[in-house]
């Protein structure tokens, strides 16, 4: 099983990335489930959202303390928490920042400009699809196929088309860096 | 058709199935997304339903006491505070012997005010007449709708049925669901046509009449039988729902129980993370076992027993507290069954129940330090 922890301030949509990465999950064959850490959301508070994916049926239901990967959404929220906590010893964190991040631990890190990509191609500070983009270059654990789908999906016509397009801008971006 | 959906939505999508004629809901918080699903279902035209907005949940619950009154298939929706407010209604319904289904959120009471999930509201309600039914997951909140529709309408029940899901932890996460086709759906919940007591203009009656101390036992009295005869009723529905759709429900489901010494009693979300811990460490050769209670009312201790008989001692884990007697499940099977049990409460008002407080819980029951000692697992300790 994979567990993947999001971290966010509310409104950055990370709550749907979290559902986006178990829907494309899904759509490549696996179990999938995923939820919001519990709780009243105000848009700019701290965040954080759950995706488990599995080869069989996922029956666990409590918060994710030790994520495999950790996706950050805003690099401002490294301040308020300890993003990297219960990280599994070869774990991944992705953080959407221009400047490669030192974690002072041997974790491997990715950064990515994902506010850059979506303000150039949403033409809004969006970065949800974006970072899902990305981990699908940094990661095995779902295609970039998939998410393309899942996205076009979630948000129907043309947002969703330029959203797809950020994936797949991201996706590259990662994945021949 | 396979959908990554949260239980809100499976719950409606079941709903939408069924076929209900009335819905009225209060659709402000504590209500769920069940009730913006069902309302989206009838403005596009996938459910020829009256929806209708009520001022409170007790208009709610009130509503569909006069819907189904005239024999129509009713249903609402609502959560912890909601449904505290129809208790008086709760009653009523259950009298006039009103096959309604609704779906409740499990979730905290105030105060201290919370929004998160525990089950004290339903458990709450277990006097009322009502069937409560516990999901673990998504597909069983669907599941269980349309077969509480058949269990709720049979004219040897004639009894409301409330679908409990935990708040949050089933509520707000999505994972896949099956969902049914219509047509089977229908083969196995025709139209309900109802041929007992029930208002029609050509062939008038009274109903929930004045009644004096020579009737007023005769009546609840019947309601009994008609609780215990839901338990076989239940199996019969249970077996029907299995010949169409493949999945296997009963009362309670018995999870590696056979050789347990160690057996989990449990309802609800919480009975997925047992499961998963009970299979970790089966595979280092402890024996334990979980019971899953999935009908509290009617209450199958006949079940129950025969599950647990052979263990050496049980734990009960209530998301519940009866103050000054501890967790409902637990003092009702220890009422009804001579057995060496445990009382656990926890995850109360959202208090997250992680692998480790499972395992504690089993290590616990195998050497208990004192007998009838209720724990609260998780307590934070006096600073």
């Amino acid at each position: 099983m994979i567990e993947i922890r999001f971290h966010g301030r509310g409104g950055q949509g990370a709550v749907t990335a979290a559902e986006i990465l178990a829907k494309s999950a899904f759509k490549d064959g696996k179990y999938c489930q995923a939820f919001p850490f519990f709780g009243p959301e105000r848009k700019g508070a701290p965040v954080m959202a759950f995706t488990r994916i599995a080869d069989d049926p996922i029956r666990r239901r409590y918060q994710v303390y030790n994520p495999d990967y950790v996706i950050v959404l805003d690099e401002t929220i490294l301040e308020a928490v300890d993003v990297l906590s219960g990280l599994k010893e070869k774990g991944k964190v992705l953080i959407n920042s221009k400047n490669e991040i030192d974690f002072n631990k041997n974790i491997e890190s990715y950064n990515i400009d994902a506010t850059g990509i979506a303000l150039d191609i949403l033409g809004v500070p969006i970065v949800n699809t974006v970072m899902l983009g990305a981990f699908a270059g940094a990661t095995n654990v779902v295609t970039a196929d998939s998410i393309i789908n899942t996205t076009k999906e979630t948000f129907p016509g043309k947002i969703g088309e330029k959203n797809a397009k950020a994936v797949q801008v991201a996706y590259e971006k990662i994945k021949y860096r | 058709m396979i959908k990554v959906i949260s239980a809100n939505r499976a719950l409606a999508e079941a709903v939408r199935l069924a076929r209900p004629q009335v819905i009225p809901v209060y659709p402000i918080t504590p209500q769920t997304s069940i009730s913006e699903y069902l309302a989206s279902f009838v403005a596009d035209g996938d459910l020829k339903a009256e929806y209708i907005r009520v001022e409170s949940e007790h208009s709610a619950i009130s509503a569909a006491v006069g819907a189904s009154g005239t024999g129509v298939r009713t249903f609402t929706a609502t959560s912890s505070q909601g449904l505290a407010l129809m208790h008086e209604i709760l009653f009523a319904a259950a009298g006039l012997r009103n096959p309604i289904v609704m779906g409740n959120a499990n979730r905290a009471l105030s105060a201290p005010l919370s929004i998160w999930n525990d089950q004290q509201d339903s458990i709450s309600q277990r006097d009322s007449g009502w069937m409560q039914f516990f999901a673990e997951n998504a597909q069983e909140a669907l599941d269980f709708v349309i077969q509480a529709y058949k269990i709720s309408e049979n004219k040897d029940v004639l009894l409301p049925s409330m679908i409990c899901i935990d708040g949050f932890i089933l509520t707000h996460t999505v994972e896949p669901v099956n969902i049914p086709d219509q047509e089977d759906v229908d083969n196995f919940l025709p139209t309900y046509q109802p041929k007992h007591a029930y208002l029609d203009p050509k062939d008038p009656m009274s109903l929930g009449t004045f009644t004096d101390p020579d009737y007023y036992m005769e009546a609840r009295y019947d309601m009994e039988v008609a609780m215990e005869r839901a338990k076989e009723v239940i199996r019969t529905v249970n077996k029907e729902f299995e010949e169409v759709f493949g999945r296997k429900y009963d009362l309670v489901e018995n999870y590696r129980c056979e050789d347990a010494e160690i057996i989990l009693v449990a309802m609800g979300s919480i009975c997925g993370t047992i499961k998963a811990v009970i299979d970790d460490l089966r595979e280092k050769g402890e024996k334990v076992g979980l019971l899953k209670v999935i009908a509290f009312r009617p209450f199958p201790q006949e079940d129950i027993y025969q599950a647990v008989k052979n263990a050496h001692r049980i734990a009960v884990l209530d998301k519940n507290i009866s103050f000054s007697i501890g967790g409902v499940l637990y003092n009702e099977i220890k009422a009804k069954i001579d057995v060496d049990a445990s009382s656990f409460i926890l995850g109360l008002g959202g208090r997250d129940v992680s692998p480790e407080d499972i395992i504690n819980i089993i290590k616990q029951t195998r050497n208990p330090t004192e007998p009838d000692v209720i724990t609260w697992v998780g307590l934070k300790e006096e600073e």
